[in-house]
């Protein structure tokens, strides 16, 4: 067990319980978050995640069946539903403003690289 | 005259234009040229005097007019996250260098609707995550009570803008204490207000359960007199905004708080709490009893697994908001790339900084197929027994009191080699952020270096006013707030 250099918060790191992740592990995240890495930047990545998911461990441990999950905060003390507003168009036409900070647009169009044959 | 209008608050301010004492011109003229003094602060990203102006003259315009909106030529600034039409927005982060948004966020609206004149821009960390504002993408900022110290983060610029009297006041954006820490590290009052009741429509997102628009400034009054002006429902705009009307926060500033309940969490005075902190807190919690409230012990028995909770659920939505960042629609592409899929990655290789990395990655680590139970899942369960704590403490209490942050501000580059440090000196602000409830900082001492120690006071949900009320009673029997760093 060693205690985080910060230390003004005794938070226990306990590595011999923790999954660790891989180095394969980290090229598929970066992969699914679209994220090119260097090799170095991926050695660094795997480090800091590693230390991360030992302050971790902790919550994983707490016993909570039986909890709802609570994702609007305030709907812990009352009723919250996620307004829809009705399907119709109410915004004016906007392209060119909303294009002006595009990367590449030709005729009003977003260009990327060629997707098709 | 002019040479000490910075030392003036928002409502002597308000007072003054109001009066046609000073011109909105002038003011905005005098703080314009307050920022470019004191550059080396860091703490704008973006000033156009012609933009500032023009807004000036059209304050003044209404003034002469007879319009006696509450906050007609008050100059201020806004934290970079928000979205602004007249100035460049880039959430400090490379990947929006130079985007112009075509449209104003709801809250820098409806405060200029109140009559403000935007200053510039203010230096944030990248995406608002940080707590150091030293992961700014283009750079640090410099605490003005020691330039070697950081000011806390995320909104780092708006504390050192208004600590330094760049600005009187300037908008910022909370999501885990981004508001109350570098309010804290500043020496100067901020408030963050429940989830739900400033609407999110034009921050840009890092957290979307969790971001908060909120004032700092001076004092409670000041950050009374803002808030008014940036809460109420934004149906159209905002889907999780609360149908919650506007209110008058400057109505019950002045009422007794003889009786009082002031619960004090017993987690948030642990071995972790330096010394000088504690010593800060304990005098400024005597200095309530002296104005008749009484102390409570409470306890949050779950203050220390915030932290992981926190860094679960905020990283998670922040790696799906951030998404969006593709070189496509706006911002950033890199210059060279292949196919499609090498141009995304590219991108947002060279254009998100190191901690937005690290923070995306975890997101989508523990949204992937295999892990969100374990970990998403069970942190949002984990929420609502946190969220259940606060509503136990508040039987017994009124508003909660304690430190906002375990220590002073550190010193610039401390945390460089390990972000985990800057999570686990969060662990204060984050159980209230988590619960979505209203919290603040105002300055009630000094600690080790002369730097500044501020009280977190946190309200049940809706309990701004009583919050403003207990900072403002105490501001009236102290002079903390009132107190300027040396040379500003």
């Amino acid at each position: 067990m060693r205690e985080h250099r910060a230390g003004y918060i005794r938070f226990s790191r306990e590595p011999q319980h923790t999954m660790s992740l891989t180095p394969q592990d980290i090229g598929r995240i970066a992969n699914l978050a679209r994220l090119e890495l260097r090799p170095e930047e991926s050695e660094r990545m795997l480090t800091g995640i590693n230390e991360f998911f030992e302050i971790v461990e902790k919550m994983r441990a707490v016993d909570t069946t039986g909890v709802e999950p609570l994702t609007h905060p305030v709907a812990a003390v009352q009723e919250v539903a996620l307004r829809l507003r009705d399907d119709v168009a109410s915004e004016p036409n906007q392209r060119e403003a909303n294009q002006r900070s595009a990367p590449a647009v030709e005729r009003g169009l977003f260009l990327v690289p060629k997707v098709i044959e | 005259m002019s040479a000490d209008l910075h030392d003036l608050g928002v409502a002597q301010l308000a007072r003054k234009l109001a009066a046609k004492e000073v011109s909105a011109e002038e003011a905005a003229r005098h703080f314009l040229a307050r920022g470019a003094a004191h550059a080396s602060l860091g703490a704008y990203l973006a000033t156009d005097e012609e933009a500032t102006l023009a807004q000036a003259r059209a304050a003044d315009a209404r003034i002469a007019a007879g319009d006696t909106a509450p906050l007609l030529g008050v100059p201020i600034a806004h934290k970079d996250v928000f979205v602004t039409k007249d100035f460049p927005s880039t959430a400090g982060s490379k990947m929006l260098e130079d985007y112009r948004s075509p449209f104003d966020a709801t809250v820098v609206r409806q405060l200029a609707e109140a009559g403000t004149v935007t200053l510039g821009k203010l230096n944030c960390d990248e995406f608002a995550m940080g707590s150091s504002n030293e992961n700014s993408a283009f750079k640090p900022v410099q605490n003005p009570w020691d330039t070697s110290r950081v000011p806390g983060g995320s909104s780092g610029g708006s504390a050192v803008a208004v600590a330094a009297r760049i600005a009187p006041a300037a908008t910022g954006t909370d999501t885990g204490g981004s508001i109350r820490q570098p309010a804290s590290f500043c020496g100067i009052t901020g408030i963050k207000p429940t989830y739900g009741r400033a609407s999110r429509y034009g921050m840009i997102a890092y957290a979307s359960s969790l971001d908060q628009a909120g004032p700092m400034a001076r004092s409670a009054q000041d950050c009374a007199l803002l808030l008014s002006a940036i809460c109420g429902p934004d149906p159209d705009r905002d889907s999780t905004s609360l149908d919650v009307p506007a209110q008058d926060f400057g109505r019950d500033l002045e009422g007794s708080i003889e009786g009082m309940r002031i619960g004090v969490p017993k987690e948030f005075f642990g071995e972790g709490l330096a010394h000088d902190v504690r010593t800060a807190i304990d005098a400024a919690l005597k200095q309530y009893q002296a104005l008749g409230a009484k102390l409570v012990e409470i306890s949050l028995p779950r203050t220390e697994l915030a932290i992981p909770v926190y860094y679960i659920i905020a990283p998670a939505e922040a790696s799906s908001n951030l998404s969006r960042f593709d070189g496509v629609k706006f911002g950033y592409r890199a210059r060279q790339y292949g196919d499609l899929l090498d141009m995304y990655k590219k991108t947002r290789a060279e254009g998100f900084g190191d901690e937005v990395k690290r923070r995306i990655m975890i997101g989508t680590y523990v949204l992937s197929h295999g892990y969100y139970d374990a970990y998403y899942l069970q942190a949002q369960k984990i929420r609502r027994m946190i969220a259940d704590d606060f509503q136990q403490a508040f039987k017994s209490c009124d508003v909660i009191a304690g430190p906002v942050a375990p220590t002073v501000a550190w010193k610039l580059g401390e945390h460089a080699s390990d972000p985990v440090a800057d999570y686990l000196a969060d662990i204060f602000t984050l159980p209230g952020s988590l619960a979505g409830l209203p919290g603040m900082s105002v300055p009630c001492g000094f600690g080790a270096g002369g730097m500044p120690v501020g009280l977190q006071l946190i309200g049940n949900y809706f309990a701004e006013a009583k919050l403003l009320n207990a900072a403002h009673r105490f501001q009236q029997a102290t002079d903390f707030h009132l107190r300027k760093p040396e040379g500003f």
